[in-house]
């Protein structure tokens, strides 16, 4: 059985399948998604709240990536793919056909699987987001340069040296300067998939600290297929197998007390 | 033996031998035209030969040794040259090189070996470069100031001197012509230009016929003014002259103003003729050609090659990156895309005479000819853009070089990693920001190889030059100090071409032989040169966005 850190067990369980408005941050109405005519999502509905941080774990092919960038509308990016059904971010529809997807992407910022800097300096990295928005004045950048690598827990390492090509960072640097690029443009919510997935343990450990900090401002979804990471950095967790939410429970119920036989399997280890 | 073949060393010694082979054609290639064209400017020795005829009657024959061969006597008694009775199966014969070129029938003579008496190297020879007539060779006897002996304890230094100033004069003189006075001519036939337009719309009324006049007597005056010192300098240049005697015993004026240089090559150590091939070499490399070609230097084909190939990265760069990126990034992935890539890709196929013919059909006489009516009709009937000129040639090895931009620019796009482009994307860029801040960057490695590739075309290419734009002599530089300075539809010199031309359309073979390996080994110089740094330049992108193999 799995542990559950004691800290970031919630006081007071959400009702998940009751939140009100003001606590819920995006709302899944009915998804599904379709890769071609291979269906991928099967009738996902879920209500994520705000400032916390929600894990979708399940095996690899269940799905919770696919949902995830469903959050942000990468899947536009795939030609084949179709989606029904509708999410709302703070109770308006992303998936409406007067949505800029660009403004929308700035308000759901993005880590992947691996880091990405650009090819640029640290501090270009940093302030991509917001010369797109067209800011140019100096002391904006500068500040929110030192906000947000601070925000990373990476402005200790960097602060000598923010001029340097970004590739010049390890692995676990270059994806805390992938948040911080992400949360410099201070989204409304935050997707992080697989984060640690290709870092070392004590990035993964940095990282998952770092998680646990940002929601205090952000909404945070995370992808892992790392149960322990689940347990350790989420307050919900959900279960998706096969294209399929089975089961979305605060962290604690969900590992101690599952509801269902198919999760108790897979998190007992007995498939996945 | 059969476990030799099976080791696989076989197939190692059969690769190896394939580099090794291409490797030593590439080095002899380059090693023969330039040993050929570089050794061309050593000043090699001007020898004496004292020749007998066969009826006893002597000469004396004075002239550097250009070539030798050995042919059969056989051979050389049926060409109707008469031989001795006493003669060898093989006979040597010599060519030379004997200048003097208004005093003999040719200034290229073969000599027999049987003919030669005595062969000796004086060491007061002294060899006159000329700018009319080629080389003269002989003995200082005396030098002239306008038309009196001059009294001089040494020659050498005296004639040195007085040489140099004339060239001085002659070079100020130069200067004023094609400085100020060209100018002048140029603003004389703007002012035509724009009076005769004015005539054509019908709005040249008496005023604007008085204001031109007077424009007119003003660039006239300032003619006059300038056309006096010209003279004046050109009088002067002529003042002195050298009496030289030539091999048959003649006493020959020869007029300061046109010796260019005065050397005495059998007097010379190691170093002074180093010195001396140093300075022809940059006389070759930074001065007009004389004499249809055959002497002088090709500056002008230099700067028309590296002109015209910079002018076409310039118009193809940004075609060929913007139609890949349309190609790679927008189009659709389907049955037409695909065929458009394949027609594209068989496009460097075309053989490029075929470009030619396109771009004087097209770009000369279409374009340049509607340009042409609707620009510069005051002009008509003589075509401004309608007819060939560099910025055809620019556009026609444009197309020419196009496929490969596209290719190797596409190949570039391709290459860089999905995550970076979503990565933007997730930022809240769209579609276009992500590639002019981030693709396009990161592809710009790619984008130069394609370059690179284009220039290393372009610069050799020559024949559809000569339909859209190369001449053997253009008067003018395509870029100048009248406005608008550059001046895109003038015709232009190609170091190609002028191989070409001097090789195979010279007067004068002889003459024209080693010119033709200096100058290809100077379009191969400035074709490693513009490559080397287009290499430096991508090099330098390469190392700024070295993320790709991460």
């Amino acid at each position: 059985m799995i542990s559950v850190a004691p800290t970031t067990a919630n006081a007071q369980a959400l009702d998940l399948a009751n939140l009100t408005e003001a606590q819920t941050a995006l709302e899944i109405k009915d998804l599904n998604l379709y890769y071609g005519s291979k269906q991928a999502l099967f009738d996902v509905s879920m209500k994520i709240p705000k400032g916390q941080v929600t894990a979708f774990i399940g095996p690899s092919g269940c799905g919770k990536s696919t949902l995830l960038r469903c959050i942000n509308r990468m899947n536009d990016l795939v030609d084949i793919c179709r989606i029904e059904g509708q999410i709302d971010l703070h109770g308006t529809n992303i998936y409406d056909r007067n949505v800029d997807v660009a403004a929308l992407r700035r308000r759901v910022g993005m880590v992947f699987q691996r880091p990405n800097p650009f090819p640029k300096s640290i501090y270009e990295n940093v302030v991509y987001g917001l010369r797109l928005q067209g800011i140019k004045d100096r002391r904006t950048l500068d500040e929110a340069v030192e906000r947000s690598l601070r925000g990373a827990a990476l402005w200790d390492e960097v602060k000598d040296r923010l001029h340097d090509n970004a590739f010049g960072l390890s692995g676990g640097q270059q994806q805390r300067l992938v948040i911080a690029r992400a949360i410099a443009i201070e989204p409304e919510v935050l997707l992080l998939d697989e984060p640690t997935s290709a870092l070392d343990p004590i990035s993964t450990l940095v990282i998952e600290e770092l998680i646990n900090e940002l929601k205090s401002k952000y909404t945070v979804v995370i992808v892992t297929h790392n149960m322990q990471q689940a347990a350790r950095v989420s307050d919900q967790t959900a279960f998706m197998y096969m294209g399929e939410l089975i089961e979305y429970a605060d962290t604690n119920t969900l590992f101690t007390t599952p509801s269902l036989k198919k999760t108790e399997d897979y998190i007992t280890g007995r498939y996945g | 033996m059969r476990n030799w073949f099976k080791s696989g060393a076989p197939w190692i010694w059969m690769t190896g031998g394939a580099v090794s082979i291409s490797l030593v054609a590439v080095v002899g290639l380059l090693v023969l035209i330039a040993w050929r064209g570089l050794s061309f400017f050593w000043p090699s020795t001007v020898y004496e030969f004292d020749l007998e005829e066969l009826n006893g009657q002597r000469h004396t024959v004075i002239g550097e040794l250009y070539d030798s061969e050995k042919v059969s006597a056989e051979r050389v008694l049926s060409s109707g040259v008469k031989l001795p009775e006493q003669h060898d199966e093989v006979i040597t014969r010599y060519l030379l090189k004997t200048g003097n070129r208004e005093y003999v029938d040719l200034d290229f003579r073969w000599i027999m070996e049987t003919q030669i008496k005595t062969k000796t190297a004086p060491q007061d020879i002294a060899v006159f470069e000329r700018s009319t007539n080629g080389n003269f060779y002989g003995y200082v006897e005396g030098l002239l100031e306008a038309g009196e002996a001059v009294n001089a304890t040494d020659k050498r230094a005296e004639l040195i001197k007085r040489m140099e100033r004339a060239i001085a004069l002659n070079q100020q003189a130069d200067d004023l012509q094609h400085g100020p006075i060209g100018s002048i001519n140029y603003e004389l036939e703007r002012l035509r230009l724009k009076e005769r337009g004015l005539a054509l719309n019908g709005e040249l009324d008496e005023a604007a016929k008085a204001d031109f006049e007077a424009q007119r007597q003003a660039l006239h005056d300032d003619y006059l003014v300038l056309e006096k010192e010209l003279f004046a300098f050109r009088d002067q240049a002529s003042r002195d002259a050298v009496i030289v005697r030539d091999m048959d015993g003649r006493q020959v004026t020869l007029p300061m103003q046109k010796v260019l240089d005065v050397h005495f090559p059998n007097d010379m150590g190691f170093f002074a003729k180093f010195g001396h091939w140093v300075h022809q070499l940059a006389k070759f490399v930074s001065s007009d050609p004389r004499e249809a070609n055959t002497e002088g230097g090709v500056f002008p084909a230099i700067f028309g090659t590296v002109f015209m190939v910079m002018l076409m990265a310039v118009i193809v760069t940004p075609l060929g990156v913007v139609a890949a990126i349309y190609l790679h990034e927008y189009a659709k992935k389907g049955p037409i895309t695909k065929m458009i890539r394949i027609a594209v890709i068989n496009l460097a196929g075309v053989p490029s005479i075929v470009y030619g013919v396109f771009g004087l059909g097209f770009f000369v006489y279409m374009v340049g000819g509607s340009l042409d009516q609707i620009f510069y009709p005051e002009a008509l009937p003589s075509p401004t853009f309608g007819s060939p000129g560099v910025i055809w040639s620019a556009l026609t090895l444009a197309i020419l070089t196009l496929p490969v931009v596209i290719v190797s620019t596409e190949e570039g796009l391709s290459r860089i990693p999905s995550s970076v482009r979503q990565g933007s994307l997730a930022l809240g860029a769209t579609k276009a920001e992500t590639l002019w801040r981030i693709i396009v960057p990161m592809a710009s490695p790619a984008i130069m190889t394609g370059l690179i590739l284009a220039v290393a075309r372009a610069a050799g290419e020559v024949a559809p030059l000569m339909l859209v734009g190369v001449v053997k002599m253009a008067p003018t530089l395509p870029l100048d100090g009248n406005f608008p300075y550059f001046h895109l539809e003038r015709k232009f010199m190609h170091l190609g071409f002028h191989i070409y031309d001097v090789g195979f359309q010279s007067p004068n073979v002889e003459a024209a032989r080693p010119l033709v390996y200096a100058t290809a080994f100077l379009l191969v110089t400035v074709i490693i040169g513009l490559n080397m740094s287009a290499i430096s330049i991508r090099n330098r992108l390469r190392e700024k966005f070295r993320s790709l193999d991460q």
